[in-house]
């Protein structure tokens, strides 16, 4: 479980920081009034939506630290095959950042005011995205093909379970997507689109780094690097 | 030291206007609504209706256990499956809707002063899918096989496999597919709490000036937010060890002489994730209760909340911490000495944070002007209740007194009382309390005495004698325990006691649901603040509030919720959105 608690910690750590900004040791019984100095803790200058997105990526990371504990827990037992990973993920890795970039470059475009980039990048992000998520059935079937079946052993059991848990995010992404895309096409208002894109463009980079996360969880460098760090310390 | 600002030089609320959703019909209005005020008591009578089949199971179970043998229909099956059922609805699909999605759709918006939740739409939903796992939850009882007798903790490899009622059948499949849909609606609900409390504020509303109420339901929610992804990953896994024939969970077992086709999966990976949910849980649940009976302590005792910084920094503390115990529910499973060391130490450590806020109530009632009020009853049976449970946890915390006590009828003693009879107490207390602001009228006083005596006086007499139970060794789990040596003619009586008291608060809760419908119409007038209280929701123009909470202008915040018998002031109470300068006396001014 020290994945969840390492995650959990850095939730904390970050949750520290915003409450020692909130007066924690205000005295509220002796202040009356309208509090007019401190009126910048009545609420965060951030877009409302940009803060609800926020705690949704906790929730989801939480999941995903969950999975790589669980993953790590089993790893540790004596019997444990990992399965060769298909080459097909590093091409599906380089389409997924090429979504991110997209996306950010979207975002530049809404910020200048460019509509015709902001609807190319959405249009380039989406296309990727869904590319990503082919390549990813085709490395499925690589591997079924080769004979490693989900349920033939727990290494592919996990293997089979992370990636389509990510892929299902990734699909929900696309729906946000889909809608934004609407709005650029239709004449969103420009504010409002922006706002959109930015929303698509973070969270696209959380499931990016996500990706990147679980993709060396699982061809074993992630464990490696522990293994080296843990070495350095004892 | 502080700066009071003339009330006529306060500029309107710069809170943004919410873009509030305008309902059109009948439908979009008290079914599809996208008011946080309807969505509350949406959430409260589902989790209510469930709640009740739940009642109704643990009074099949003492009947069992009260009467051994005597009603047929009640087999060992029957029993597991009342069991698991009444766990399982109790602790998630009652306590955390009623608390988060009832208290906390109702009171997050009105105590910060905010026109609705900062995502409607979302809100809604949240509520319709939480619905639907209700319904997945009930159908399970009328599909083949039953439902799932697998224990409230769904251990596996047990859970999924023939012997279990529902192992192989429908049950378990549905018990996981709802908690799934449960968290998944959880997660839209949780959103917006959270978020609310963040951006929804009013203007002067700031979290030093929040009721403890919104600090215990945010922070459980916060925490829930972080503890149910565990229950998800380990409801995914083992649907996917049933339905798929992976081995996540499953060792190579052999069933009635057959090997199954599972191999290498770790049953310990399930516990560990299911207690990393587990235990904040009993928080989630506790929090909202701690935060709430402080508001009503205060108010009834009219008196402001003693110690309200340590309030706030315990309810943080005690979520942070209840990340760290989770093992302690594993003692029993074998583990490292040192891990047991460890999870019994932070387990323990839980009881300073709590304990600060046990003595701060306790202080609040020192010298309060209290008035023995219906919710008043219920938070002073609260905090006893609460202290009793809690010092046989500090028992349990302990690796070498939970090993001998953890499979008897003391643990089942210990929970109740701590997570169980405490946390309802609460419940009721804050209906009687806040029943008048959703309905406008009171609820009746005499039937209400009576529920509550009946309720407090034969909790403790159901699960105090079975503390005495536990100790001398009465198993948990067991449909049937007469001819055991260790079931002594004392033992039985007192068993056939506790489920005779059982039906008597279980009927007392009749007499409360009769009381909650009937005084929605023949209910005494109560006005808009009939308790004189301090915090935003009593100062609404309309009670019950209308469409948006607040009229035309958001209030503005000037003090914090507990000022009760202000010296000096003309009343003993002031809003909080009264002016600074309203009643102040000079002493005011001293630290």
């Amino acid at each position: 479980m020290s994945v969840i608690l390492v995650f959990l910690a850095v939730i904390a750590g970050f949750a520290g920081w915003w409450l020692s900004h909130q007066r924690l040791t205000a005295k509220p019984w002796l202040e009356q009034g309208l509090a007019g100095d401190f009126v910048s803790l009545d609420r965060s200058a951030l877009p409302t939506a940009k803060i609800g997105l926020g705690v949704f990526l906790a929730v989801v990371g939480c999941l995903f630290s969950l999975f790589t504990s669980a993953y790590f827990m089993r790893m540790g037992l004596s019997d444990w095959r990992p399965l060769p990973l298909p080459r097909l993920l590093w091409l599906n890795t380089g389409v997924l950042v090429l979504s991110s970039v997209a996306l950010q470059c979207a975002v530049v475009a809404a910020r200048k005011g460019q509509m015709d980039m902001v609807r190319l990048g959405l249009a380039t992000a989406g296309l990727t995205a869904l590319a990503f998520l082919a390549g990813q059935l085709m490395a499925w079937r690589q591997l079924t093909e080769d004979g490693y079946l989900l349920a033939s052993n727990p290494a592919n059991s996990f293997f089979y379970l992370i990636t389509a848990m990510h892929g299902l995010h990734i699909l929900g992404g696309l729906v946000g997507l889909g809608r934004t895309s609407a709005g650029a096409w239709n004449g969103a208002r420009p504010e409002r689109l922006r706002l959109s894109v930015e929303l698509c463009a973070m969270y696209w980079h959380f499931l990016l780094f996500v990706w990147l996360c679980i993709f060396a969880v699982l061809a074993g460098w992630a464990a490696t690097f522990i293994d080296i760090c843990q070495r350095l310390l004892t | 030291m502080v700066d009071v600002t003339p009330a006529d030089a306060v500029p309107p609320a710069e809170v943004g206007e919410v873009e509030l959703y305008h309902p059109h019909s009948w439908w979009t209005k008290y079914v599809f609504s996208q008011d946080a005020k309807v969505i509350a008591v949406q959430y409260s009578a589902t989790a209510t209706a469930i709640g009740l089949v739940a009642l109704v199971l643990s009074w099949l179970m003492r009947l069992q256990l009260g009467f051994p043998g005597t009603f047929d229909f009640i087999t060992p099956e029957a029993y597991y499956q009342f069991i698991t059922m009444h766990g399982m609805i109790m602790v998630i699909y009652l306590l955390t809707a009623l608390f988060l999605g009832g208290f906390g759709n109702y009171l997050i918006p009105l105590m910060v002063g905010a026109r609705d939740m900062v995502f409607p739409y979302v809100n809604m939903l949240s509520y319709w899918v939480y619905l639907l796992a209700v319904l997945v939850l009930v159908s399970s009882f009328f599909a083949p096989g039953g439902p799932t007798g697998a224990g409230w903790t769904l251990y596996p490899p047990q859970a999924i496999m023939t012997g279990t009622p529902g192992g192989q059948d429908w049950g378990i499949i549905l018990m996981l597919s709802s908690l799934i849909l449960f968290i998944i609606g959880f997660t839209m609900g949780g959103l917006n709490y959270v978020v609310t409390v963040l951006q929804g504020r009013t203007r002067g509303m700031t979290l030093m000036r929040l009721p403890l109420t919104v600090w215990g339901i945010f922070t459980a929610t916060v925490m829930a937010l972080l503890a149910f992804p565990a229950l998800f990953v380990a409801c995914v896994m083992m649907l996917l060890d049933r339905l798929l024939g992976t081995s996540f969970f499953m060792p190579a077992v052999v069933e009635m002489g057959e090997q199954l086709q599972h191999n290498g999966g770790s049953p310990i990976l399930f516990q560990h994730l299911f207690w990393f949910f587990g235990h904040p849980e009993v928080y989630i649940v506790a929090l909202p209760a701690f935060g709430i009976v402080s508001d009503l302590i205060s108010t009834h005792a009219r008196k402001n909340i003693f110690g309200y910084r340590m309030m706030v920094w315990a309810i943080i503390a005690i979520g942070a911490l209840s990340f760290v115990v989770w093992a302690h529910h594993m003692y029993v499973s074998g583990m490292h000495p040192y891990f047991g060391f460890f999870f019994a130490t932070t387990t323990l450590i839980i009881a300073i944070p709590t304990a600060i806020k046990v003595y701060n109530w306790v202080l609040t009632l020192w010298r309060g002007d209290i008035h023995l009020t219906i919710p008043m009853l219920f938070a002073l049976a609260f905090i006893v209740t609460f202290v009793n449970g809690g010092l046989t946890g500090l028992f349990l915390g302990n690796v070498v007194v939970d090993v001998p006590l953890s499979d008897t009828m003391f643990v089942v003693a210990h929970f109740h009382m701590v997570m169980g009879v405490a946390p309802i107490l609460v419940i009721f207390g804050a209906i009687y309390h806040w029943y008048p602001k959703v309905t406008g009228r009171m609820l009746d006083e005499t039937l209400g005495r009576f529920h509550f005596w009946v309720t407090f006086l034969g909790a403790y007499l159901i699960f105090f004698p079975m503390h005495y139970l536990g100790l001398m060794g009465i198993p948990r789990r067991y449909a049937e325990l007469t001819d055991m040596t260790i079931m002594t003619e004392s033992a039985h009586h007192l068993n056939s006691f506790i489920s005779i008291m059982a039906f008597i608060v279980g009927f007392a809760q009749m007499v409360f649901l009769f009381n909650l419908i009937w005084s929605i119409r023949h209910g005494r007038e109560a006005g808009g603040n009939p308790w004189r209280a301090t915090t935003l929701e009593w100062q609404t123009p309309h009670t019950p509030p209308a469409h948006g909470n607040f009229g035309k202008e958001l209030p503005i915040v000037y003090r914090w919720a507990y000022d009760y018998s202000v010296p000096g002031a003309k009343e003993d109470f002031i809003p909080q959105n009264v002016p600074g300068s309203f009643g102040l006396g000079p002493s005011r001014e001293q630290p």
